[in-house]
């Protein structure tokens, strides 16, 4: 986990996505509770309504819901439907970029193939 | 109307022929933090020296809880400003200053004082005269979060505070700010520090408003553009740029709009790199027109 915040990007959604990891990663595993949003604001030194801003948007797609009174909690079935979210978006960050750097180098399909396994022994 | 905080209209002041703050018009909400940004002599001071009734506008409407400020004590005593240049009387101590906070401010929460005291390592006894730079700041920083009051407004609260006081204040103000929400001002030129915390950005420049946004609206709307000259003027022709540094054959090139698809391929067509620019960034770059066109116009 970073505890770096980045200034060129809405920080609503480094908190929403630093939840999705946990939760990837199982240190959020369903069923638990999710750190309140004063608890995220003074560990990250964010505002609190940021904070609220990045659960909530979590909220809204059923990752992460509300036990009124008492927290957020993390969805059954969150982590599924995370890990596919993540797989989409694996292909387009890093296969369609590799891809293209590929051709610009000339690597063939063969060649790319092979160095996948290679770096897949290691 | 909205029960905002603090409602400005067209708030203008001249000092004779110079206009420090020119038509002006803002509000801040209840129980938010704002960031008052903008270069030294941008016109952040005066306009909160108005807010905090210690000047009069030469024109324009200016309410503070629904109410003009000026000689309304029920208006000022839910106003608390720390500036660097506070003053006490000569004899002061530490703890006189703090008695009189509690006095002047109605949530006032002695404990919480008392513990910042310790926080801050500050000498109770010691008259404010005999301070250093530093403790002086704490004292104000001090007076600043226990007053707890609706609409806190400090202004570079922390000249001669090392690293690490700085961290504690921020820390401090975020904790209590949780649990006591309230409207704080802060205004600074260390926007690397505090940007994190602020929820809205209002930036001045030359006496007038130049951005009135939410912070995390902020973040990612502009991006830098570098590679040969060439390319990049092509680039941005029709563009919003707000920076222009060249090197030797070279161009990098600011951009105060979010980077479209169709964008990013004319930029790997054109074989032009490009990176987010941060929020501190923009800022700096948008209040720096003046070095700006000075270095545009090398050959």
């Amino acid at each position: 986990m970073t505890l770096i915040i980045d200034d060129s990007r809405p920080i609503f959604v480094q908190i929403a996505e630093r939840i999705e990891d946990d939760i990837i990663q199982g240190r959020l595993p369903e069923e638990t509770q999710v750190p309140s949003k004063n608890e995220f604001a003074s560990f990250y030194q964010i505002n609190p309504a940021t904070a609220a801003k990045g659960v909530n948007l979590l909220v809204d797609e059923g990752i992460l819901y509300k036990k009124r009174g008492i927290g957020m909690f993390v969805a059954t079935g969150a982590r599924a439907v995370l890990v596919e979210k993540r797989k989409e978006q694996f292909f387009e960050q890093y296969v369609v970029t590799m891809l293209r750097e590929a051709e610009k180098l000339g690597i063939s399909a063969d060649q790319l193939s092979d160095m996948i396994r290679r770096g897949d022994a290691k | 109307m909205m029960n905002n905080v603090v409602e400005v209209k067209n708030l203008t002041k001249s000092y004779g022929k110079v206009t420090a703050v020119n038509n002006v018009t803002f509000s801040l909400e209840p129980n938010k933090i704002y960031g008052l940004l903008g270069r030294n002599g941008a016109g952040k001071t005066t306009i909160m020296h108005m807010i905090t009734a210690q000047l009069f506008a030469t024109s324009g409407e200016l309410k503070v809880f629904g109410e003009a400020p000026y000689e309304n004590e029920r208006v000022l005593s839910q106003v608390c400003f720390i500036k660097e240049s506070l003053k006490y009387p000569d004899n002061y101590m530490v703890k006189d200053v703090l008695e009189l906070s509690a006095s002047l401010f109605p949530n006032w929460d002695k404990e919480y004082a008392n513990a910042l005291v310790q926080d801050f390592q500050l000498p109770l006894k010691r008259r404010m005269k005999k301070l250093s730079r530093g403790m002086h700041s704490s004292v104000g920083i001090i007076v600043g979060l226990a007053s707890r009051a609706p609409l806190t407004i400090f202004d570079e609260p922390y000249l001669g505070l090392d690293a690490v006081a700085r961290a504690m204040f921020y820390d401090r103000l975020i904790e209590d700010y949780s649990e006591y929400p309230r409207t704080i001002v802060l205004s600074t030129h260390l926007i690397d520090e505090v940007s994190r915390m602020l929820e809205h950005i209002i930036v001045i420049d030359g006496g007038k408003i130049l951005i009135n946004e939410d912070a995390d609206e902020l973040r990612g709307a502009a991006y830098s553009v570098a590679g040969t000259a060439n390319a990049v003027e092509s680039f941005i022709a029709g563009k919003k740029v707000i920076s222009r540094e060249p090197f030797g054959g070279l161009l990098t090139a600011g951009v105060f709009e979010r980077l479209t698809e169709t964008d990013r391929k004319r930029l790997e067509s054109l074989g032009l790199q490009t990176a987010a620019i941060s929020l501190q960034q923009l800022i700096v770059q948008l209040t720096n027109k003046k070095l700006e066109t000075k270095g545009g116009s090398r050959p």
